[in-house]
């Protein structure tokens, strides 16, 4: 896994609520059996047009927009828990995704691909909104070692929560079967303590 | 396993949850998640291709083996499946599952065709591989199903798949707990599945994540195994890591005599184990709730997400009852529906009814729906789609005459897996088109590309299958 340590971009907004897993990426696209291609299909059915056509009014096809930080609605990657759509998320280039709110499955995908899920207050996130409205070309910060966001058009920083194991492993690159695979007698010892 | 209620951790009265998790706790990572023993993973050809491909990388074996139940059901057709799979993506994920079977010397495999083959979270429980005090995992979200066991029961992401197959093990932060009580006794015509939908609609699609939900009361214990099943299947729908029930005698004589299930004297001594696992006096939640089953009336979703619930007989809100950072999404979702705000949707004209899923596709929802529709013709407009669970849900349905009931109503039975639940296969929606349909999520496009799904009961889909229209199956 990429360490992950600091970033500062500018962002693609999507101001919806309950942005669930289907809609990252549809059930139909779950074909394959390996992890590449799926940021061409994320969000495919807000994205495309039934011919293939990218559909103009929404925001990963207006050139206004770019950036690595992906910010969404409350409770973003609801519902299936597909691993998927964080494939997806981090197969179109985004590696932080800022909402107030995550669903839990998501939440840990996303970690385990080296995407950062930052929880901002409701009003920092409805400040940033606002400020990418008036200005498209906005900035966050996003400081893991410091666990601090910051909306640099006004300046405003906000600290965000991470399991500290999650933080070493992202700051490390570093994934959980390492970590597993380094246990293997204690986990022998539990099967004989149990049989 | 009798030892495991040796080794909670916490003094003093503890929860059912508490005591399964503490008894499966195999290390504590500093200021960070536990490690978890896993029981038993329940594994499908969709979330576990790329798992396989990372223990290929790594040149690792599967640790265990005998505690990974495979079968096909996401991508699978409901005809003609004797016959080799048509679109030849699906075909190679298929493929690419059995070969990862053999390869790894997966003892407990069953393919498209096998008897014991079918929706993954039917088959657990049918074959007895689903017992109580188990922490069960499967990358798939419906993997609460289980919890109505009593067993901690959640889904997984496909790296957590490679986790359990690489050291049947996983890392998880320990969640909160909530107990939702329903007292009291649920009307007529109301259902377990209305029960939760009612719950969602209250909690919202977010309102219990990050808690792991004991159910409990007078309306839960009333419940058959198949009825708390599909209560604990949709508890990922209010963002819960999983839901469970205590087991009763209800759970122990469904277990009994199962393929899997213990026999003889470890049956005892499993027994003796399984009799305490219950929430004890005085225990602790980190939230509690309460209901009152008789306010439950049958449930139908209006929205694009499973917490847009109502009564069959109630309106759709009104945009001045929608909180304002909320208000884009739900106009949002109405125009996906094309329902209008405060409108009631009784006697609307539908297309497609499907029965069928991991929330409904058990013997008790064929015989729900069959009860009704018996002596009645189907709607000439509807197009019905009814899937069973597995082969031995289909056989049941032979064995017990509901299929000559459903076939002189008119109606067609379909082959098992997940089908139109979430249309990876040719079971899909028209766009446009309106389905009820038992299953668990209305999502946009869930069911197929603009399709519009209306979630109920079997008892809810049967009554519109005849009638064409949303029908209140109590009138």
């Amino acid at each position: 896994m990429e360490k992950f340590l600091t970033l500062t971009s500018t962002i693609v907004p999507l101001p919806i609520e309950n942005v669930d897993t289907d809609q990252i990426i549809p059930a139909r696209f779950l074909k394959a059996t390996d992890k590449n291609g799926f940021g061409d299909n994320l969000f495919a059915d807000w994205r495309y047009n039934k011919d293939g056509s990218p559909k103009a009014d929404f925001v990963l096809n207006n050139s206004l927009y770019s950036g690595s930080i992906l910010v969404a609605g409350k409770n973003f990657g609801s519902g299936s828990s597909r691993e998927h759509a964080a494939w997806a998320i981090a197969g179109y280039g985004f590696k932080v995704v800022v909402s107030s709110f995550f669903a839990d499955i998501f939440q840990n995908n996303a970690l385990n691909n080296g995407v950062l899920p930052v929880v901002v207050s409701a009003e920092f996130l409805s400040e940033v909104f606002s400020a990418v409205n008036a200005d498209s070309k906005v900035t966050l910060t996003v400081d893991l070692l410091n666990q601090t966001v910051t909306n640099n058009a006004s300046g405003k920083s906000e600290n965000f929560e991470i399991n500290a194991y999650k933080k070493e492993c992202l700051l490390n690159g570093l994934d959980d079967i390492d970590y597993l695979l380094s246990k293997r007698d204690m986990i022998e010892a539990y099967e004989q303590k149990i049989k | 396993m009798s030892s495991n209620n040796q080794t909670s951790s916490s003094a003093g009265p503890a929860t059912l949850f508490d005591k399964i998790w503490d008894a499966h706790v195999v290390s504590s990572v500093e200021n960070g998640p536990t490690q978890l023993y896993i029981d038993r993973h329940f594994c499908h050809e969709v979330t576990s291709p790329q798992a396989f491909n990372g223990l290929r990388a790594r040149g690792l074996k599967v640790f265990r083996p005998d505690k990974t139940t495979m079968t096909a059901d996401h991508n699978t057709p409901t005809i003609d499946q004797d016959q080799p799979v048509k679109d030849p993506i699906s075909r190679n994920q298929l493929d690419t599952f059995a070969r990862n079977a053999s390869e790894f010397n997966m003892p407990l495999f069953y393919p498209l065709g096998h008897e014991k083959n079918g929706v993954v979270h039917i088959i657990g429980p049918e074959n007895g591989f689903t017992q109580p005090g188990m922490t069960i995992v499967c990358g798939d979200s419906h993997t609460s199903t289980h919890g109505a066991f009593g067993a901690i029961a959640f889904g997984i992401g496909t790296s957590e798949v490679e986790m359990v197959l690489a050291t049947q093990c996983i890392l998880q932060t320990r969640p909160k707990t909530m107990r939702i009580t329903f007292n009291g006794k649920l009307g007529k015509g109301v259902t377990a599945k209305d029960l939760a939908l009612y719950m969602i609609s209250k909690l919202t699609t977010g309102g219990a994540t990050g808690y792991f939900v004991e159910y409990a009361g007078e309306a839960i214990r009333n419940m058959s195994m198949e009825e708390r099943m599909t209560v604990c299947n949709l508890s990922i729908e209010m963002g819960a890591r999983g839901g469970m029930i205590a087991p009763d005698e209800t759970t122990f004589a469904y277990v009994n005599g199962r393929e899997f299930a213990p026999k003889g004297e470890e049956w005892e001594q499993k027994l003796a184990y399984w009799k305490i696992l219950k929430t004890d006096e005085g225990a602790k939640f980190d939230k509690e709730l309460v209901f009152d089953a008789a306010d439950i009336q049958p449930m139908i979703t209006y929205g694009t997400n499973p917490g847009m619930g109502m009564g069959i007989t109630e309106s759709i809100p009104t945009l001045d009852q929608i909180d304002e950072a909320g208000r884009i999404s739900f106009e949002k979702s109405l125009n996906y529906m094309g329902f209008q705000a405060g409108e009631k949707l009784e006697g609307k004209q539908i297309d497609f009814v499907f029965l069928g899923s991991c929330t409904n596709g058990r013997i008790e929802d064929f015989r729900i729906f069959a009860n009704y529709v018996k002596g009645k013709k189907k709607a000439d407009n509807v197009t019905a789609w009814l899937v069973p669970g597995s082969w031995k849900v289909e056989q049941q349905i032979r064995e017990e005459g509901l299929l000559d009931i459903l076939t002189e109503a008119g109606f067609k039975m379909r082959q098992p897996g997940c089908s139109a639940c979430l249309a990876m296969n040719d079971d899909k929606v028209p766009a446009g088109k309106y389905a009820v349909s038992t299953s668990n999520r209305n999502f946009e496009g869930r069911q197929g590309p603009g399709a519009r799904t209306i979630l109920a009961s079997p008892l809810v889909a049967a009554a519109a299958a005849i009638t064409g229209r949303i029908t209140d199956p109590r009138a």
